[in-house]
Protein backbone atom coordinates (compact mmCIF):
# COMPACT_ATOMS: atom_id res chain seq x y z
CA UNK A 1 0.00 0.00 0.00
CA UNK A 2 1.19 3.46 -0.93
CA UNK A 3 0.47 6.05 1.64
CA UNK A 4 0.68 9.93 1.14
CA UNK A 5 0.39 12.08 4.30
CA UNK A 6 -0.20 15.83 3.74
CA UNK A 7 1.70 17.63 5.90
CA UNK A 8 0.93 21.39 6.64
CA UNK A 9 3.48 23.52 8.29
CA UNK A 10 1.84 25.36 10.98
CA UNK A 11 2.84 28.10 13.91
CA UNK A 12 3.04 26.18 17.30
CA UNK A 13 -0.45 25.80 19.61
CA UNK A 14 1.03 28.68 21.92
CA UNK A 15 2.26 31.07 19.42
CA UNK A 16 0.98 34.59 19.88
CA UNK A 17 -0.98 35.52 16.40
CA UNK A 18 0.21 38.77 14.93
CA UNK A 19 0.61 39.87 11.48
CA UNK A 20 2.51 42.15 10.10
CA UNK A 21 2.54 44.94 6.33
CA UNK A 22 -0.61 46.82 7.32
CA UNK A 23 -2.72 43.63 8.50
CA UNK A 24 -2.01 41.89 5.58
CA UNK A 25 0.72 39.11 6.40
CA UNK A 26 0.93 36.57 9.25
CA UNK A 27 4.06 37.50 11.59
CA UNK A 28 6.40 34.32 11.64
CA UNK A 29 8.67 36.34 13.48
CA UNK A 30 9.85 34.63 16.60
CA UNK A 31 6.86 31.79 15.99
CA UNK A 32 8.21 28.32 16.13
CA UNK A 33 6.40 26.32 13.30
CA UNK A 34 5.49 22.31 13.55
CA UNK A 35 3.84 19.58 11.96
CA UNK A 36 -0.21 20.91 11.87
CA UNK A 37 -1.35 18.56 14.75
CA UNK A 38 -3.98 17.50 12.93
CA UNK A 39 -1.81 15.48 10.12
CA UNK A 40 0.57 14.20 13.03
CA UNK A 41 -2.11 11.98 14.31
CA UNK A 42 -2.55 11.16 10.36
CA UNK A 43 1.17 10.45 10.12
CA UNK A 44 1.89 8.39 13.27
CA UNK A 45 -1.41 5.86 12.16
CA UNK A 46 0.56 6.00 8.70
CA UNK A 47 3.86 4.75 10.56
CA UNK A 48 1.08 1.81 12.45
CA UNK A 49 0.44 0.88 8.77
CA UNK A 50 4.19 0.61 7.47
CA UNK A 51 4.80 -1.45 10.60
CA UNK A 52 2.15 -3.69 10.45
CA UNK A 53 1.42 -4.04 6.87
CA UNK A 54 4.59 -2.78 4.83
CA UNK A 55 3.37 0.12 3.82
CA UNK A 56 4.97 2.91 1.93
CA UNK A 57 4.91 6.64 3.07
CA UNK A 58 5.23 9.30 1.50
CA UNK A 59 4.83 13.05 3.46
CA UNK A 60 4.24 15.95 0.90
CA UNK A 61 3.75 19.81 1.81
CA UNK A 62 2.66 22.68 -0.50
CA UNK A 63 5.29 25.54 0.07
CA UNK A 64 8.12 27.38 0.13
CA UNK A 65 11.69 26.16 1.57
CA UNK A 66 10.98 27.86 4.93
CA UNK A 67 8.78 24.28 5.07
CA UNK A 68 11.22 21.72 4.35
CA UNK A 69 12.41 21.82 8.37
CA UNK A 70 9.37 19.82 8.91
CA UNK A 71 8.97 17.85 6.21
CA UNK A 72 12.56 16.33 7.66
CA UNK A 73 10.47 15.58 10.88
CA UNK A 74 8.31 13.99 9.38
CA UNK A 75 11.06 11.81 7.76
CA UNK A 76 12.48 11.97 11.06
CA UNK A 77 9.14 9.94 12.50
CA UNK A 78 9.59 7.56 9.73
CA UNK A 79 8.25 8.45 6.51
CA UNK A 80 10.15 7.25 3.77
CA UNK A 81 9.74 9.57 1.28
CA UNK A 82 9.13 13.96 1.13
CA UNK A 83 8.03 15.84 -1.79
CA UNK A 84 7.79 19.63 -1.62
CA UNK A 85 5.86 21.64 -3.96
CA UNK A 86 7.60 24.65 -4.44
CA UNK A 87 4.79 27.17 -4.13
CA UNK A 88 3.29 29.33 -1.28
CA UNK A 89 0.78 28.00 -0.17
CA UNK A 90 -2.28 30.33 -1.30
CA UNK A 91 -5.85 29.02 -0.78
CA UNK A 92 -7.51 25.16 0.22
CA UNK A 93 -8.54 24.97 -3.39
CA UNK A 94 -4.71 25.71 -4.96
CA UNK A 95 -3.33 23.29 -2.77
CA UNK A 96 -5.71 20.47 -3.07
CA UNK A 97 -4.54 21.14 -6.91
CA UNK A 98 -0.86 21.04 -6.72
CA UNK A 99 -1.63 17.89 -4.28
CA UNK A 100 -4.18 15.65 -6.91
CA UNK A 101 -1.00 16.36 -9.43
CA UNK A 102 1.34 14.41 -6.57
CA UNK A 103 -1.45 11.70 -6.05
CA UNK A 104 -1.98 10.92 -10.04
CA UNK A 105 1.28 10.94 -10.65
CA UNK A 106 2.41 8.50 -7.60
CA UNK A 107 -0.42 6.48 -7.90
CA UNK A 108 -1.22 6.72 -3.90
CA UNK A 109 -3.82 4.07 -2.71
CA UNK A 110 -4.40 6.43 0.68
CA UNK A 111 -4.22 9.73 1.18
CA UNK A 112 -4.32 10.79 4.67
CA UNK A 113 -4.69 14.70 5.20
CA UNK A 114 -5.80 16.71 8.71
CA UNK A 115 -9.22 17.93 8.91
CA UNK A 116 -8.39 21.39 9.04
CA UNK A 117 -4.97 22.90 9.59
CA UNK A 118 -4.90 25.19 12.52
CA UNK A 119 -3.84 28.30 11.50
CA UNK A 120 -6.43 28.91 8.74
CA UNK A 121 -8.54 26.44 9.72
CA UNK A 122 -10.10 26.19 6.19
CA UNK A 123 -10.49 22.53 6.43
CA UNK A 124 -10.97 22.41 2.61
CA UNK A 125 -7.80 20.28 0.89
CA UNK A 126 -8.88 16.41 1.75
CA UNK A 127 -12.32 16.67 1.00
CA UNK A 128 -11.58 18.96 -2.11
CA UNK A 129 -8.65 16.18 -3.33
CA UNK A 130 -10.80 13.45 -2.74
CA UNK A 131 -13.22 15.46 -5.21
CA UNK A 132 -10.42 16.35 -7.36
CA UNK A 133 -8.98 12.73 -7.58
CA UNK A 134 -12.71 10.80 -7.62
CA UNK A 135 -11.15 8.80 -4.54
CA UNK A 136 -13.38 8.20 -1.62
CA UNK A 137 -13.19 10.54 1.42
CA UNK A 138 -14.11 10.06 4.93
CA UNK A 139 -13.63 13.17 7.02
CA UNK A 140 -13.46 13.48 10.65
CA UNK A 141 -11.90 10.03 10.95
CA UNK A 142 -10.94 8.85 14.44
CA UNK A 143 -10.49 5.11 12.99
CA UNK A 144 -9.14 3.22 10.21
CA UNK A 145 -8.63 -0.15 9.35
CA UNK A 146 -7.75 -0.81 5.56
CA UNK A 147 -7.96 -4.71 4.50
CA UNK A 148 -6.68 -5.32 0.44
CA UNK A 149 -8.25 -2.56 -1.06
CA UNK A 150 -11.21 -2.87 1.27
CA UNK A 151 -11.20 0.21 4.51
CA UNK A 152 -13.21 0.30 7.58
CA UNK A 153 -13.26 3.83 9.43
CA UNK A 154 -14.91 5.31 11.97
CA UNK A 155 -16.14 9.05 11.57
CA UNK A 156 -16.63 11.63 14.49
CA UNK A 157 -20.22 13.13 13.94
CA UNK A 158 -22.22 15.63 15.92
CA UNK A 159 -22.90 14.00 19.36
CA UNK A 160 -21.76 10.48 18.79
CA UNK A 161 -19.73 8.62 15.98
CA UNK A 162 -20.36 5.99 13.10
CA UNK A 163 -18.60 3.12 11.33
CA UNK A 164 -18.58 3.32 7.15
CA UNK A 165 -17.02 0.83 5.18
CA UNK A 166 -15.82 2.15 1.93
CA UNK A 167 -12.67 1.31 -0.31
CA UNK A 168 -9.14 2.86 -2.00
CA UNK A 169 -8.93 4.43 -2.91
CA UNK A 170 -9.32 6.84 -0.08
CA UNK A 171 -8.80 10.17 1.23
CA UNK A 172 -9.01 10.92 4.93
CA UNK A 173 -9.79 13.96 6.65
CA UNK A 174 -8.05 12.66 10.08
CA UNK A 175 -8.17 14.23 13.65
CA UNK A 176 -7.19 12.90 17.03
CA UNK A 177 -8.29 9.27 17.86
CA UNK A 178 -6.95 8.46 14.61
CA UNK A 179 -3.84 7.80 17.48
CA UNK A 180 -3.92 8.81 20.68
CA UNK A 181 -2.01 11.71 21.94
CA UNK A 182 0.20 9.03 23.95
CA UNK A 183 1.15 7.28 20.82
CA UNK A 184 2.67 10.72 18.78
CA UNK A 185 6.37 9.99 18.14
CA UNK A 186 9.29 12.11 19.53
CA UNK A 187 12.26 11.53 16.47
CA UNK A 188 14.82 10.00 18.23
CA UNK A 189 18.77 10.89 17.37
CA UNK A 190 18.97 7.53 15.33
CA UNK A 191 15.29 8.93 13.29
CA UNK A 192 17.14 12.21 12.56
CA UNK A 193 20.61 11.27 11.45
CA UNK A 194 18.76 8.62 8.59
CA UNK A 195 16.00 11.25 7.74
CA UNK A 196 19.17 13.20 6.60
CA UNK A 197 19.54 10.50 3.83
CA UNK A 198 16.32 10.48 2.63
CA UNK A 199 14.61 11.42 -0.66
CA UNK A 200 13.39 15.17 0.22
CA UNK A 201 12.25 15.68 -3.65
CA UNK A 202 11.46 19.37 -4.85
CA UNK A 203 8.73 19.55 -7.55
CA UNK A 204 7.37 22.76 -9.20
CA UNK A 205 3.80 23.67 -9.37
CA UNK A 206 1.20 22.75 -11.61
CA UNK A 207 -1.00 26.07 -12.75
CA UNK A 208 -3.49 26.33 -10.05
CA UNK A 209 -6.70 28.91 -9.86
CA UNK A 210 -7.41 29.88 -6.05
CA UNK A 211 -10.83 30.13 -5.08
CA UNK A 212 -10.17 33.03 -2.49
CA UNK A 213 -7.85 35.48 -1.92
CA UNK A 214 -7.03 36.57 1.66
CA UNK A 215 -7.49 40.30 1.86
CA UNK A 216 -6.64 40.83 5.40
CA UNK A 217 -6.34 39.86 9.00
CA UNK A 218 -7.77 41.71 12.06
CA UNK A 219 -7.41 40.56 15.72
CA UNK A 220 -10.25 39.95 18.29
CA UNK A 221 -11.41 43.62 19.99
CA UNK A 222 -9.64 43.34 23.25
CA UNK A 223 -11.78 41.85 26.10
CA UNK A 224 -12.78 43.86 29.31
CA UNK A 225 -11.72 42.85 32.60
CA UNK A 226 -13.73 39.96 34.30
CA UNK A 227 -16.16 40.73 36.89
CA UNK A 228 -15.91 38.36 39.74
CA UNK A 229 -18.68 37.39 42.00
CA UNK A 230 -17.84 36.36 45.55
CA UNK A 231 -18.62 32.01 45.74
CA UNK A 232 -21.34 32.90 48.73
CA UNK A 233 -22.90 35.34 46.47
CA UNK A 234 -24.20 32.90 43.41
CA UNK A 235 -27.02 34.65 42.84
CA UNK A 236 -25.29 37.85 41.78
CA UNK A 237 -24.00 34.91 39.08
CA UNK A 238 -27.55 34.40 38.29
CA UNK A 239 -28.60 37.48 38.05
CA UNK A 240 -26.14 38.32 35.80
CA UNK A 241 -26.43 36.14 33.45
CA UNK A 242 -29.62 36.67 33.15
CA UNK A 243 -30.25 40.41 32.99
CA UNK A 244 -26.70 41.74 32.03
CA UNK A 245 -25.61 38.64 29.59
CA UNK A 246 -29.11 37.88 28.54
CA UNK A 247 -27.76 33.75 27.95
CA UNK A 248 -29.97 32.34 30.49
CA UNK B 1 -29.63 33.58 -10.23
CA UNK B 2 -30.72 32.71 -6.86
CA UNK B 3 -28.90 31.80 -3.28
CA UNK B 4 -29.03 28.28 -2.41
CA UNK B 5 -29.28 27.42 1.14
CA UNK B 6 -28.74 23.34 2.69
CA UNK B 7 -31.32 23.66 5.67
CA UNK B 8 -30.51 20.64 7.21
CA UNK B 9 -32.69 18.32 9.04
CA UNK B 10 -32.54 15.72 11.75
CA UNK B 11 -35.38 12.51 11.68
CA UNK B 12 -36.93 14.50 9.74
CA UNK B 13 -37.02 17.99 11.46
CA UNK B 14 -35.09 21.15 10.94
CA UNK B 15 -31.68 21.58 12.91
CA UNK B 16 -31.70 25.34 14.79
CA UNK B 17 -28.92 25.36 12.24
CA UNK B 18 -31.27 25.60 9.19
CA UNK B 19 -33.19 28.75 10.72
CA UNK B 20 -30.02 30.44 11.07
CA UNK B 21 -28.21 29.79 7.61
CA UNK B 22 -31.69 30.19 5.91
CA UNK B 23 -31.03 33.91 7.69
CA UNK B 24 -27.83 34.52 6.26
CA UNK B 25 -28.79 33.41 2.78
CA UNK B 26 -31.74 36.06 3.18
CA UNK B 27 -29.27 38.75 4.00
CA UNK B 28 -27.19 38.06 1.20
CA UNK B 29 -30.28 37.83 -1.77
CA UNK B 30 -31.03 40.88 0.15
CA UNK B 31 -27.36 42.22 -1.39
CA UNK B 32 -27.57 40.64 -4.36
CA UNK B 33 -31.11 41.53 -4.97
CA UNK B 34 -32.23 37.90 -5.76
CA UNK B 35 -34.53 34.84 -3.95
CA UNK B 36 -33.90 32.37 -1.53
CA UNK B 37 -34.21 28.86 -2.59
CA UNK B 38 -33.42 25.72 -0.01
CA UNK B 39 -32.67 22.33 0.03
CA UNK B 40 -34.58 20.13 2.49
CA UNK B 41 -33.46 16.33 2.29
CA UNK B 42 -36.34 14.01 3.92
CA UNK B 43 -37.42 16.85 6.12
CA UNK B 44 -41.54 16.54 6.74
CA UNK B 45 -42.84 20.25 7.32
CA UNK B 46 -41.03 22.66 5.30
CA UNK B 47 -43.04 25.35 5.84
CA UNK B 48 -41.52 27.16 8.62
CA UNK B 49 -37.97 28.30 6.73
CA UNK B 50 -40.63 30.90 5.31
CA UNK B 51 -40.07 32.36 8.52
CA UNK B 52 -36.61 33.13 7.94
CA UNK B 53 -36.53 34.24 4.69
CA UNK B 54 -36.98 31.37 2.22
CA UNK B 55 -38.69 32.26 -0.73
CA UNK B 56 -38.78 28.32 -2.44
CA UNK B 57 -38.24 24.83 -1.29
CA UNK B 58 -36.61 22.41 -3.45
CA UNK B 59 -38.23 19.29 -1.24
CA UNK B 60 -35.87 16.07 -2.18
CA UNK B 61 -37.75 12.59 -0.33
CA UNK B 62 -35.61 9.78 -1.09
CA UNK B 63 -34.88 6.75 0.92
CA UNK B 64 -31.35 6.18 -0.23
CA UNK B 65 -30.90 9.47 1.41
CA UNK B 66 -31.42 7.96 5.24
CA UNK B 67 -28.12 8.40 6.43
CA UNK B 68 -25.97 11.15 5.32
CA UNK B 69 -23.61 10.87 2.46
CA UNK B 70 -21.21 13.54 1.93
CA UNK B 71 -20.63 12.72 -2.34
CA UNK B 72 -24.57 11.83 -2.27
CA UNK B 73 -25.63 15.22 -0.55
CA UNK B 74 -22.67 17.48 -2.15
CA UNK B 75 -23.92 16.05 -5.87
CA UNK B 76 -27.78 17.04 -4.49
CA UNK B 77 -26.93 20.45 -3.96
CA UNK B 78 -24.97 20.86 -6.81
CA UNK B 79 -27.64 19.56 -9.27
CA UNK B 80 -29.90 22.30 -7.37
CA UNK B 81 -27.59 24.56 -7.64
CA UNK B 82 -27.20 24.53 -11.16
CA UNK B 83 -31.17 23.98 -11.70
CA UNK B 84 -31.51 27.36 -10.14
CA UNK B 85 -28.98 29.14 -11.62
CA UNK B 86 -27.13 29.93 -8.17
CA UNK B 87 -24.19 32.26 -7.65
CA UNK B 88 -24.28 31.89 -4.09
CA UNK B 89 -24.46 28.48 -1.35
CA UNK B 90 -24.84 29.13 2.22
CA UNK B 91 -24.10 25.86 4.55
CA UNK B 92 -23.76 25.78 8.23
CA UNK B 93 -20.80 24.27 10.42
CA UNK B 94 -22.19 21.48 10.96
CA UNK B 95 -19.49 18.81 10.82
CA UNK B 96 -22.00 17.31 7.75
CA UNK B 97 -21.91 20.63 6.20
CA UNK B 98 -18.12 20.74 6.56
CA UNK B 99 -17.76 17.10 4.66
CA UNK B 100 -20.00 17.78 2.21
CA UNK B 101 -18.53 21.32 1.20
CA UNK B 102 -15.08 20.77 -0.14
CA UNK B 103 -17.04 18.40 -2.62
CA UNK B 104 -19.39 20.70 -3.63
CA UNK B 105 -17.14 23.27 -4.06
CA UNK B 106 -15.11 21.11 -6.78
CA UNK B 107 -18.27 20.27 -8.44
CA UNK B 108 -19.36 23.58 -8.87
CA UNK B 109 -15.68 24.60 -9.68
CA UNK B 110 -16.56 27.20 -6.34
CA UNK B 111 -14.31 29.26 -4.01
CA UNK B 112 -15.51 28.27 -0.48
CA UNK B 113 -14.80 30.06 2.67
CA UNK B 114 -15.82 28.13 5.93
CA UNK B 115 -16.40 29.56 9.53
CA UNK B 116 -17.94 33.14 8.00
CA UNK B 117 -19.46 35.18 10.99
CA UNK B 118 -21.11 38.44 9.20
CA UNK B 119 -23.06 38.84 6.30
CA UNK B 120 -20.18 39.85 3.31
CA UNK B 121 -19.02 43.24 3.40
CA UNK B 122 -19.29 43.57 -0.55
CA UNK B 123 -20.67 41.51 -3.35
CA UNK B 124 -18.23 43.28 -5.69
CA UNK B 125 -15.34 42.17 -5.51
CA UNK B 126 -17.25 39.20 -2.59
CA UNK B 127 -15.48 39.81 0.68
CA UNK B 128 -16.52 37.70 3.82
CA UNK B 129 -14.96 38.17 7.19
CA UNK B 130 -13.89 34.51 8.48
CA UNK B 131 -12.52 33.33 12.28
CA UNK B 132 -8.98 31.72 11.49
CA UNK B 133 -6.01 30.75 13.88
CA UNK B 134 -8.91 29.11 15.92
CA UNK B 135 -10.23 32.61 16.71
CA UNK B 136 -7.11 34.13 17.56
CA UNK B 137 -7.85 36.23 14.45
CA UNK B 138 -9.81 36.91 11.87
CA UNK B 139 -9.63 37.04 7.88
CA UNK B 140 -11.02 39.04 5.49
CA UNK B 141 -10.95 37.52 2.32
CA UNK B 142 -12.38 37.91 -1.29
CA UNK B 143 -14.23 34.79 -2.98
CA UNK B 144 -13.24 35.10 -6.68
CA UNK B 145 -15.13 32.49 -8.39
CA UNK B 146 -17.90 32.84 -10.26
CA UNK B 147 -20.04 30.56 -7.80
CA UNK B 148 -19.43 31.00 -3.75
CA UNK B 149 -20.04 28.53 -0.82
CA UNK B 150 -20.00 30.14 2.27
CA UNK B 151 -20.12 27.68 5.71
CA UNK B 152 -21.77 29.97 8.34
CA UNK B 153 -19.99 29.77 11.92
CA UNK B 154 -22.53 29.11 14.00
CA UNK B 155 -24.37 30.99 16.54
CA UNK B 156 -22.35 33.81 14.81
CA UNK B 157 -25.21 35.32 12.68
CA UNK B 158 -28.26 34.25 14.38
CA UNK B 159 -31.83 33.74 13.61
CA UNK B 160 -33.60 36.71 11.48
CA UNK B 161 -37.11 36.51 11.55
CA UNK B 162 -39.09 37.37 8.15
CA UNK B 163 -43.06 37.04 7.30
CA UNK B 164 -42.87 35.19 4.27
CA UNK B 165 -43.72 32.19 2.40
CA UNK B 166 -41.41 29.68 1.57
CA UNK B 167 -43.24 27.07 -1.37
CA UNK B 168 -42.36 24.08 -1.78
CA UNK B 169 -41.52 21.87 -5.03
CA UNK B 170 -40.82 18.50 -5.39
CA UNK B 171 -37.21 18.29 -6.63
CA UNK B 172 -35.71 14.47 -8.11
CA UNK B 173 -32.05 14.68 -8.20
CA UNK B 174 -30.26 11.55 -9.40
CA UNK B 175 -28.35 9.79 -6.44
CA UNK B 176 -24.32 8.98 -7.65
CA UNK B 177 -22.72 5.83 -6.35
CA UNK B 178 -22.02 6.47 -2.97
CA UNK B 179 -18.72 4.94 -2.33
CA UNK B 180 -18.97 5.10 1.26
CA UNK B 181 -21.38 3.33 3.53
CA UNK B 182 -22.56 3.46 6.87
CA UNK B 183 -22.64 0.29 8.98
CA UNK B 184 -23.28 1.19 12.19
CA UNK B 185 -24.36 4.56 13.99
CA UNK B 186 -23.43 5.52 17.80
CA UNK B 187 -24.97 8.42 19.19
CA UNK B 188 -26.77 9.58 22.01
CA UNK B 189 -30.36 10.73 20.94
CA UNK B 190 -31.41 12.76 24.46
CA UNK B 191 -28.47 14.56 24.84
CA UNK B 192 -27.45 18.02 23.47
CA UNK B 193 -24.34 18.07 20.99
CA UNK B 194 -21.60 20.47 21.47
CA UNK B 195 -22.02 21.95 17.80
CA UNK B 196 -25.81 23.07 18.57
CA UNK B 197 -25.52 23.69 22.07
CA UNK B 198 -26.50 27.28 23.24
CA UNK B 199 -25.07 26.55 26.42
CA UNK B 200 -21.98 24.57 27.25
CA UNK B 201 -20.79 23.69 30.42
CA UNK B 202 -17.25 22.43 30.26
CA UNK B 203 -14.23 21.11 33.02
CA UNK B 204 -11.21 20.20 33.37
CA UNK B 205 -8.49 18.94 35.70
CA UNK B 206 -9.93 20.54 38.65
CA UNK B 207 -11.86 17.89 39.05
CA UNK B 208 -9.94 15.74 40.07
CA UNK B 209 -11.23 11.65 38.66
CA UNK B 210 -14.20 10.90 36.17
CA UNK B 211 -16.38 10.16 39.33
CA UNK B 212 -17.09 13.52 40.41
CA UNK B 213 -18.63 14.80 36.53
CA UNK B 214 -22.00 13.75 37.96
CA UNK B 215 -22.40 17.46 39.22
CA UNK B 216 -20.92 18.72 35.63
CA UNK B 217 -23.99 17.03 34.23
CA UNK B 218 -26.72 18.44 36.79
CA UNK B 219 -25.71 21.48 35.98
CA UNK B 220 -25.80 21.22 32.35
CA UNK B 221 -29.24 19.53 32.88
CA UNK B 222 -30.55 22.75 34.55
CA UNK B 223 -29.79 24.74 31.66
CA UNK B 224 -29.90 22.30 28.79
CA UNK B 225 -26.49 22.38 28.21
CA UNK B 226 -24.60 20.24 26.20
CA UNK B 227 -21.27 18.48 28.57
CA UNK B 228 -17.39 19.32 27.36
CA UNK B 229 -14.24 19.17 28.90
CA UNK B 230 -10.33 20.24 28.49
CA UNK B 231 -7.95 18.19 26.49
CA UNK B 232 -6.23 16.86 29.77
CA UNK B 233 -9.70 15.01 31.13
CA UNK B 234 -10.05 13.41 27.29
CA UNK B 235 -6.25 12.44 27.25
CA UNK B 236 -6.14 10.94 30.56
CA UNK B 237 -9.68 9.03 29.51
CA UNK B 238 -12.21 10.82 32.23
CA UNK B 239 -14.19 11.99 29.39
CA UNK B 240 -14.96 11.07 25.61
CA UNK B 241 -12.77 12.58 23.28
CA UNK B 242 -15.86 13.77 21.86
CA UNK B 243 -16.00 15.98 24.65
CA UNK B 244 -12.62 17.57 24.51
CA UNK B 245 -13.00 21.48 23.11
CA UNK B 246 -9.79 23.41 22.43
CA UNK B 247 -7.61 24.26 19.44
CA UNK B 248 -7.39 20.03 18.55
CA UNK B 249 -10.34 19.10 19.77
CA UNK B 250 -14.02 20.81 18.95
CA UNK B 251 -14.61 24.31 18.87
CA UNK B 252 -17.36 25.91 20.50
CA UNK B 253 -19.57 28.47 19.62
CA UNK B 254 -22.39 28.86 22.04
CA UNK B 255 -23.94 31.70 23.65
CA UNK B 256 -22.30 30.66 27.38
CA UNK B 257 -19.39 28.49 28.09
CA UNK B 258 -18.96 27.98 31.83
CA UNK B 259 -15.87 26.42 32.94
CA UNK B 260 -15.44 24.87 35.66
CA UNK B 261 -11.75 23.82 37.16
CA UNK B 262 -10.29 24.76 33.66
CA UNK B 263 -6.89 26.88 34.20
CA UNK B 264 -7.21 28.17 30.48
CA UNK B 265 -4.55 26.99 28.46
CA UNK B 266 -3.94 28.93 25.10
CA UNK B 267 -4.98 25.99 23.20
CA UNK B 268 -8.05 25.83 24.90
CA UNK B 269 -8.95 29.55 25.20
CA UNK B 270 -8.68 30.01 21.25
CA UNK B 271 -11.38 26.33 20.68
CA UNK B 272 -14.21 27.92 22.79
CA UNK B 273 -13.21 32.19 22.37
CA UNK B 274 -15.91 32.34 19.82
CA UNK B 275 -18.42 31.71 22.79
CA UNK B 276 -20.53 34.69 23.42
CA UNK B 277 -20.18 35.30 27.51
CA UNK B 278 -17.85 33.15 29.21
CA UNK B 279 -17.66 32.07 33.12
CA UNK B 280 -15.18 31.02 34.97
CA UNK B 281 -14.59 28.84 38.21
CA UNK B 282 -11.36 28.20 39.70
CA UNK B 283 -9.61 28.12 42.91
CA UNK B 284 -6.66 30.02 41.11
CA UNK B 285 -7.57 33.20 41.06
CA UNK B 286 -4.31 33.62 38.74
CA UNK B 287 -5.41 31.20 36.46
CA UNK B 288 -5.13 32.36 32.98
CA UNK B 289 -9.14 31.58 32.28
CA UNK B 290 -9.88 34.87 33.99
CA UNK B 291 -8.17 36.78 31.23
CA UNK B 292 -10.63 35.40 28.71
CA UNK B 293 -13.45 35.07 31.38
CA UNK B 294 -16.60 37.53 31.30
CA UNK B 295 -17.93 36.32 35.13
CA UNK B 296 -15.22 34.65 37.24
CA UNK B 297 -15.92 33.38 40.90
CA UNK B 298 -12.41 32.33 42.79
CA UNK B 299 -13.52 29.18 44.77
CA UNK B 300 -13.79 25.73 44.85
CA UNK B 301 -15.78 24.05 42.44
CA UNK B 302 -16.75 21.46 44.42
CA UNK B 303 -18.93 24.11 46.75
CA UNK B 304 -19.86 26.48 44.00
CA UNK B 305 -20.92 23.57 41.81
CA UNK B 306 -23.85 22.53 43.94
CA UNK B 307 -24.71 25.83 45.16
CA UNK B 308 -24.87 27.38 41.38
CA UNK B 309 -27.28 24.22 40.81
CA UNK B 310 -29.62 25.24 43.42
CA UNK B 311 -29.87 28.75 42.34
CA UNK B 312 -30.39 27.99 39.23
CA UNK B 313 -32.75 25.34 39.86
CA UNK B 314 -34.38 28.52 42.12
CA UNK B 315 -34.55 30.68 39.06
CA UNK B 316 -35.83 28.21 36.43
CA UNK B 317 -38.58 27.33 38.84
CA UNK B 318 -39.64 31.03 38.87
CA UNK B 319 -39.51 31.89 35.18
Amino acid sequence: MKILVCISHVPDTTSKINFTDGDTKFDTNGVQFVINPNDEFGLTRAMWFKEKQGANVTVVNVGGAETEPTLRKALAIGADAAIRVNTPATDGFSVAKQLAKIVEDGGYDLVIAGRESIDYNGGMVPGMLAGLTNANFVNNCIGLEVDGTSATATREIDGGKETVSTSLPLVIGGQKGLVEESDLKIPNMRGIMMARKKPLTITEPVDANAGTDSVSFEKPAPKGAVKLVSPDNLDELVDLLHNEAKVI
Amino acid sequence: MSVIVYTESEQNKFKKAAFEVASYAKAVADQLGTTVTAVAINADDTSELGNYGVDKVLKVSNSDLENFNAKAYANVLNQAASSEGAQVVVLSSSADSKYLAPLLAVGLNAGYASNVVEAPSSTSPFTIKRSAFTNKAFEVAEIKSDVKIIGVSNNSFGLVENSGNASAEDFSPSIPELGVTVSSVDKATDKVTIADAEIVVSAGRGLKGPENWGMVEELADVLGAATACSKPVSDLGWRPHSEHVGQTGKPVASNLYIAIGISGAIQHLAGINASKVKVVVNTDPEAPFFKAADYGVVGDAFEVVPQLIEKLKTFKAQQ
